[in-house]
């Protein structure tokens, strides 16, 4: 990590990369992190030279198009003082895995590695680089999901609570299993349904188990999964993103849920 | 072996609707999990011992040769003889050259994968002698004419009535009046049934989970003793064991056996730890008059230097199996051949084949926590990223993926075309879905739909939303 990185500049320019499902599934998220993001200090532009992070190519082991998409990503977002993500996925596909697409002598692999440096995942980027102060209010009881990536390959665990502590009311009861996989994995959770069903099952059964209404968590993939096999089985279990909640968007419906 | 992997779809959907095998994999977590999160927590080093113990694999990777023949001169000069094999048919046909020189009818055997791999058991029985598993769980799979799997808990898929049934219908000069009810009763039983098999035998079969190059010792770890008796009580000791487990010195063996049961069940040491070096010398009290050690490549040394290297690093403690969510849905016997879980996934393909084991590489979520939980770090996602690539070069997956795929690459690399297409599909799925908030049934999202709802989009992208807003960069 570039520890220089956490002083940021006063009002640093940030390039938010809005992922591909908050885009067209849940663009209230992406209003979520400006909000906050704006709040904290920042400026923030969306480059429109964007589609996906190239997530869905890379773990399918299509090499030539996840680069293409890498290089596409890399020249939209060359120059902003950050690039954050509203998704450890997606951030963590920036940050860990551009670089290893790129031989060493490839000039993509300097530009790969600099996008890298300035790459955060949301909450973690408003909690360690612009320290954050957010207030709110909000009754609920909520147990939370550490998406895989974000947990395993950026660290994100700590930041999301602590943020979310600045909401009065908010009370956070920890489920055992917040750490294991929610069975969703990209395409596997369509290659393989039926594993990823028993998977997500016994991520809803802790879940409700911890008797919170409402789950909460940093990956759109992961909560429409969740909250996508919720509605299904009839468990009465609210999904929202973290940076919803931060941001005061309450009132939109929960993730799954209709306006009807 | 032979693979069903190609079947695992089918092996797989069969393991989620067998009840037994749901409930032994429900107690995976407190067995495991729980129990290597402690055990990892309590030693301070543990992390950096991670480190040591995979800079000792890469080492001797990088210096196979010259480790295996040290190894091969220490095993010579302590009177035990080293077979090299190039693949499963010499292997088997080694043991059983032994087997026949002894003039054996029967050998026990202790805990060995590699034996599985090579299907020994089928092959001695074949030629007439008698393998006896002394190892419990393999004692009840063999017994049930079934595979491991676990690596270290063979029969982790059964639960004990199961096993009580097994016994009963095994062990039928037993008074069928006994109680089997306590976990013990069971124990026992196979024990005393053991104990004369033991005896009798004429050679003993064990794996070795390391071989030391500077003394030519083997190394095996159990909870049972098993092995110790495999090895001591007949007069001729075969250990088998495939090239990658060298390590230099007994100082390195010493850092990895630090990692190895913590990393399996939590336990500081494994019960029995046993260095066996040579045959019986003229001073000892026991011990065998003949000692064999069987080295296996087995495909192993192909994969040395290349893109997969870092597997053989696999010290098989089985942790990435424990932690792994798919694993922990199906169990081993879905994956169809010896090894399951991760590193199964990744092994497999290796050693057997991509076009055999196509299905493997793309059962996992990527979720990292086997990595997390390697003791030798072996970057166990990036391993099975590798080999989807290579299913991808040679056109392995299936059609309706591969088009799917190409379709959804071609217009994310056209932004502005990507922008026209998702905008027009989103307003119309949003308008649909308004009231009800998700789909129930999408015809192109059925792999999604069967099971789950679909959480509907809101409408507008973000993107058109916020150029109509500011328009564009503000
Ligand atoms: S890959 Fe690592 S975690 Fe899995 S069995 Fe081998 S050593 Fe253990």
């Amino acid at each position: 990590m570039n520890t220089s990185s956490l002083q940021p500049p006063a009002s640093p320019r940030i390039g938010l990369f809005v992922t591909c499902l908050v885009d067209v599934v849940r663009p209230s998220i992406g209003f979520a992190a400006v909000r906050l993001l704006e709040a904290a200090g920042a400026r923030v532009e969306v480059p429109l030279a964007q589609t996906c992070c190239g997530q869905p190519a890379y773990n399918s082991g299509d090499r030539e198009d996840t680069c293409a998409i890498a290089r596409q990503v890399i020249e939209a977002f060359a120059g902003f003082d950050y690039v954050v993500a509203p998704s450890g996925s997606c951030a963590g596909m920036l940050r860990r895995h551009y670089p290893e697409l790129f031989e060493t002598a490839d000039p993509w692999r300097a530009r790969a590695e600099d996008l890298a440096g300035r790459t955060w995942e949301l909450l973690s980027f408003l909690a360690d680089v612009m320290q954050a102060d957010i207030v709110g209010d909000w009754p609920a009881r909520a147990t939370y999901h550490d998406a895989c990536s974000g947990l395993r390959e950026l660290g994100v665990k700590t930041q999301p609570r602590s943020l979310l502590a600045g909401i009065a009311g908010l009370e956070l009861i920890e489920a055992p299993t917040a750490e294991t996989c929610c069975g969703f994995g990209g395409t596997f959770c369509v290659k393989y349904p039926d594993i990823s069903t028993k998977i997500v099952d016994a991520k809803l059964d802790d879940a409700a188990a911890t008797g919170a209404g409402l789950l909460l968590g940093g990956d759109l993939g992961c909560l429409m999964n969740i909250a996508g096999r919720a509605k299904r089985r009839g468990v009465p279990l609210e999904v929202r993103h973290t940076a919803e909640v931060l941001a005061g968007m309450t009132d939109l419906p929960a993730i799954g849920s209709g306006r009807g | 072996m032979q693979s069903t992997t190609r079947l695992f779809d089918d092996n797989s959907r069969k393991a989620l609707a067998d009840a037994p095998l749901q409930q032994a994999l429900g107690k995976l977590s407190s067995n495991f999990t729980v129990k290597r999160a402690l055990a990892a927590a309590r030693l301070p080093e543990f992390e950096a011992l991670r480190d040591q113990a995979r800079d000792i694999k890469d080492h001797v990777l990088a210096h196979l040769d010259i480790y295996l023949e040290r190894f091969e001169a220490n095993v010579v000069a302590q009177g035990g003889v080293v077979h090299w094999c190039r693949d499963a048919d010499e292997a088997r046909a080694t043991v059983l050259a032994i087997c026949h020189e002894a003039g054996a009818r029967t050998a026990t055997k202790s805990k060995s994968m590699i034996t599985e791999e090579i299907a020994l058991n089928d092959h001695l029985e074949a030629n007439g002698i008698e393998p006896i598993e002394t190892d419990l769980g393999e004692y009840i799979i063999q017994l049930r004419h079934e595979h491991p799997s676990h690596l270290i808990a063979p029969a982790i898929h059964l639960n004990k009535n199961q096993v009580e049934a097994t016994f009963r219908a095994a062990h039928t000069d037993l008074p069928p009046g006994r109680n089997l009810e306590e976990p013990r009763s069971l124990l026992e039983e196979a024990r005393a049934k053991l104990r004369r098999r033991f005896l009798d035998a004429d050679v003993g079969i064990t794996g070795a989970n390391m071989l030391i190059a500077e003394t030519g010792s083997i190394v095996t770890v159990t909870n049972e003793g098993n092995a110790d008796l495999t090895m001591t009580l007949p007069r001729v000791h075969i250990a088998i064991a495939s090239i990658e487990k060298i390590v230099p010195t007994l100082e390195d063996a010493t850092t990895l056996l630090r990692v190895l049961a913590r990393s399996a069940t939590g336990q500081e040491n494994s019960v029995y730890t046993t260095f066996a070096t040579g045959s019986r010398r003229t001073d000892d009290a026991d011990g065998p008059s003949a000692f064999h050690v069987v080295l296996l490549d087995g495909g192993r040394s192909s994969l040395i230097g290349g893109a997969f290297q870092d597997m053989l690093r696999c010290i098989r403690c089985g942790a990435c199996l424990n932690h792994c969510p798919v694993y922990g849905a199906i169990g081993g016997h879905a994956y169809g051949w010896v090894y399951s879980g991760p590193i199964g996934s990744v092994l497999t393909p290796g050693l057997i084949g991509i076009a055999e084991a196509a299905k493997l590489p793309g059962a996992s979520t990527l979720c990292g926590r086997c990595e997390a939980v390697c003791p030798v770090r072996i970057p166990l996602p990036r391993l099975l990223r590798q080999w989807r690539e290579k299913e991808f070069e040679q056109g392995l997956q299936s059609k309706t993926a591969r088009f799917g795929l190409g379709l959804w690459a071609f217009l994310a690399r056209r932004p502005q075309l990507y922008r026209a297409v998702v905008g027009v599909v989103m307003r119309i799925l949003g308008r649909l879905a308004r009231r009800h908030g998700s789909f129930y049934n999408l015809p192109f999202a059925a792999g999604w739909t069967a099971d789950r709802e679909l959480p509907a989009p809101e409408g507008r992208t973000f993107i058109d939303q916020w150029r109509a807003r500011a328009g564009g960069h503000r």
